[in-house]
């Protein structure tokens, strides 16, 4: 058997397992690793300019593929620059390995130089976590990280190794092993027949049905049978914000998306719902308002991979465990086979109602914004860039007013065509990911949808894509606030704006863009708008980023009213409630 | 509801801290914990007690089950089962107090297992209720310092937690 040092043994582990692609940064606990890595040839090692924009790099290259994303950094403040990425990974349920170097196990608890107890600071925030003791674990320690993050309810999984294991001197036997049995971890597979059949059932007789397709049907690869099935019955499907694609948003069944900033018709729809058939979602608060207000006449039927999700905020009538794709292929099979329809005539009926809603407030029947201004208005942004991208682009977004625009006007027809930090909100996310997205998807546009606060917060990343020629396009919508901050603090605090403008301080971007070897392009005319940004996205083989100063007055409508309001209780505009 | 709850878990370092972790990531709440090696090795057996209506234990289950580390448990509050404690007390016994706490621990059928001219050390074992009612039969004033093992629990009959 080959004899390897545990640095060496650790890169081969991550080439048996298909990895070709690692996102981190060096420093002392990691150096052997890094050595081996140095070494060899089939994995890229990506260098990024912080260890956050290693995690977020390799949670867009997750997000945008399905693979793991692998992230390798230092110990101590390299761990802890990872710790922001790793939650994020774990709120979205993202597939992720990160390795982190540690100090020599002789020295963990001696408060050593650059010691942290990583897999205590991340244990909150990780699926699993491994401390490796011997250099001939590796293997075993590789296979398992990846199966744990990738299966079942995906999630980051830290493996936290200290530099003697990795020592070059000492050489173990290689072995990496082909079956894994772990007697304390069977993901869920097939949904329980019984519990299907009930679904089918209630289903069939549902009158004003809906169907609330979130994260996990991406994460599943579930869009397709998702698909198939609400065509089939031609209900109505609303997608979260993490589902975005799930269901063609271009489908005339797409009642938009849901919750918080979800639109009139989604909403109501829920609200009024007789049967809700939940699939890979998980009721977050950003989605279900006052929880016991929320839907009052629905029987739900809540599909998903992980139990704890089923009955944690809202109790579910028929919890059905399971993957996704199997457990709507044998709904759909069960649909196709049964004898019974739906009721038409109540169908008809419902989709009316629904249709009426739409013509009353929905975004997508008519602007529900400012079209005769002076200012460029953020929606009027995401809507150019959607038609100059021909609706395919990869968006990337950061987190705030911006990202709900994209979310509610950049309709995604596939799956995987839509990155942002969903569950743990997380400002800085957008950069970074783009560039994971751009390596993964080489030949596909692109585009960061971010704010002039978010980008600040990963700036630096500007760096990486020069220096790996990453030609992703940034669209700043600059109205140089915190804007979703702002926007609260108009709606609740009386128009206190605690610390959420920045006082003439902002960076002049495209000049920050050229000192990274980028273009920078800044709109402020409205009558620019479309020539300005189509120069800009002409630019195939560069970064480019696009400043955009919009109304810096705007809001992101609908907007639920909190608290204590019900999913179909909204702000439709600065002065309309529904 | 009061609930004991048992779990089998690799015997990993780091496991005990994921549980107790969730515990306190989660606001669940713990009333006591104990665990130890069973007679296999390579896992532990954890009891906890807790408290929580249905919903909340359901949850707290169903989150035990999500750790990688938990292999298996039982809700042994579900069904008939033995409840222990191990309670070791230090009690002043001068002149005629000693009559009187040898007659408490004889009637809570504890055994005195260490002895000076004016102190014993009881040992009780029972439900967790057994020794509050034992430690409130000493008094006080007589209690100069309790350590309790926190509950253990089986299930009745032939069912078992094993893997």
């Amino acid at each position: 058997m080959e004899l390897l040092s545990g640095g060496d043994m650790l890169v081969r582990a991550l080439q048996d397992e298909g990895v070709d692609l690692i996102f981190g940064y060096p420093g002392g606990s990691a150096l052997h690793i890094y050595d081996a890595i140095f070494r060899q040839k089939s994995i890229k090692h990506i260098l990024v300019r912080h260890e956050q924009g290693a995690t977020h790099a390799a949670d867009g290259y997750a997000r945008s593929t399905g693979k793991a994303g692998v992230v390798l950094v230092t110990s101590g403040p390299g761990a802890t620059n990872a710790i922001t990425g790793i939650a994020t990974a774990y709120m979205d349920s993202i597939p992720m390995v990160v390795i982190s170097g540690q100090v020599p196990s002789d020295k963990i608890g001696e408060d050593a130089f650059q010691e942290t107890d990583m897999v205590g600071c991340s244990r909150p925030i990780v699926k699993h976590s491994f401390l490796v003791k011997n250099a001939e674990d590796i293997p075993e320690i590789v296979k398992k990280a990846f199966y744990i993050a990738t299966t079942g309810r995906p999630g980051p999984v830290v493996i936290d190794v200290p530099k003697d294991v990795t020592n070059p001197a000492e050489r173990f036997p290689y072995r990496y092993p082909e079956k894994l049995r772990m007697r304390s971890y069977t993901p869920a597979g097939k949904g329980h027949s019984g519990q299907i059949r009930k679904a089918v059932a209630l289903l069939l007789s549902a009158r004003r049905p809906v169907i609330y397709a979130g994260g996990g049907v991406v994460q599943g690869e579930g869009s397709e049978l998702l698909t198939e099935l609400a065509r089939h019955l031609n209900y109505p499907v609303t997608n979260t914000l993490m589902g975005l694609g799930a269901f063609p948003g271009s489908d005339k069944r797409f009642l938009g998306m849901l919750g918080m900033h979800g639109t009139f018709e989604a909403n109501t729809a829920m609200h009024h719902a007789d049967v809700i058939l939940a699939v890979g979602a998980r009721f977050d608060d950003r989605v279900t308002n006052t929880p016991s207000k929320f839907c009052p006449g629905a029987k739900i039927i809540h599909i998903d991979v992980d139990p704890a999700s089923i009955s944690k905020t809202i109790v579910a009538d028929i919890p059905i465990v399971g993957t996704v794709q199997s457990v709507l292929a044998d709904m759909l099979e069960a649909f196709k086979s049964s004898d019974e329809q739906p009721d038409q005539s109540a169908i008809v009926d419902w989709w009316r109602q629904i249709d009426d809603w739409r013509e009353r407030h929905g975004l997508y029947t008519a602007p529900r914004y400012k079209t005769d201004g002076a200012m460029i208005m953020p929606q009027e942004v995401i809507r150019a860039v959607y038609d100059i991208t021909e609706g395919d682009a990869f968006v990337t977004s950061d987190v705030g007013q911006h990202q709900m625009f994209a979310a509610q006007y950049y309709h995604f027809d596939k799956p995987r065509r839509w990155i942002n930090s969903g569950g743990l909100g997380t400002m800085g996310f957008g950069l970074p990911s783009a560039l994971g997205v751009k390596i993964a998807h080489p030949d596909k546009e692109v585009v960061c949808v971010t704010g002039e606060g978010s980008i600040q917060m990963c700036i630096q990343e500007l760096s990486t894509a020069t220096q790996y020629h990453l030609p992703v396009k940034i669209l700043c919508l600059n109205n140089q606030a915190l804007g979703m901050v702002k926007q609260w603090q108009e709606m609740q605090y009386e128009g206190r704006l605690s610390n959420s403008v920045y006082e003439e301080s902002l960076p002049d971007f495209v000049k920050l863009a050229e000192a990274y070897g980028h273009l920078g392009v800044k709109i402020e005319r409205r009558e620019e708008l479309h020539t300005k940004l189509q120069e800009a996205f002409a630019h195939k083989d560069r970064t480019v980023f696009i400043d955009v100063y919009v109304d810096p007055s705007e809001h992101v409508y609908p907007m639920q009213v909190m608290p204590s309001g019900s999913m179909r209780d909204m702000w439709l505009s600065k002065t309309e409630r529904t | 509801m009061r609930r004991i709850i048992s779990v089998l878990m690799e015997n990993e370092p780091g496991a005990l801290s994921r549980v107790v972790g969730l515990f306190s990531q989660r606001g669940y709440n713990i009333e006591s914990l104990t665990v130890a090696p069973t007679e296999d090795a390579t896992l532990s057996r954890l009891t906890l007690v807790t408290i929580g209506d249905d919903h909340k234990i359901e949850q707290i289950t169903k989150n035990l089950n999500k750790l990688i580390d938990v292999v298996k448990l039982v809700d042994l509050t579900e069904g008939s089962h033995i409840e222990r404690e191990l309670l070791l007390v230090k009690v002043r016994a001068n002149g005629a107090q000693r009559d009187e706490v040898k007659r408490s621990v004889d009637i809570f059928r504890g055994q005195i297992v260490d002895v000076t001219s004016s102190m014993y050390t009881v040992q009780v074992a029972g439900t967790g209720q057994k020794l509050d009612a034992f430690l409130q039969a000493l008094g006080e004033h007589t209690i100069m310092e309790v350590v309790r093992s926190g509950v253990s629990g089986i299930a009745r009959g032939e069912k078992v937690l094993s893997v």
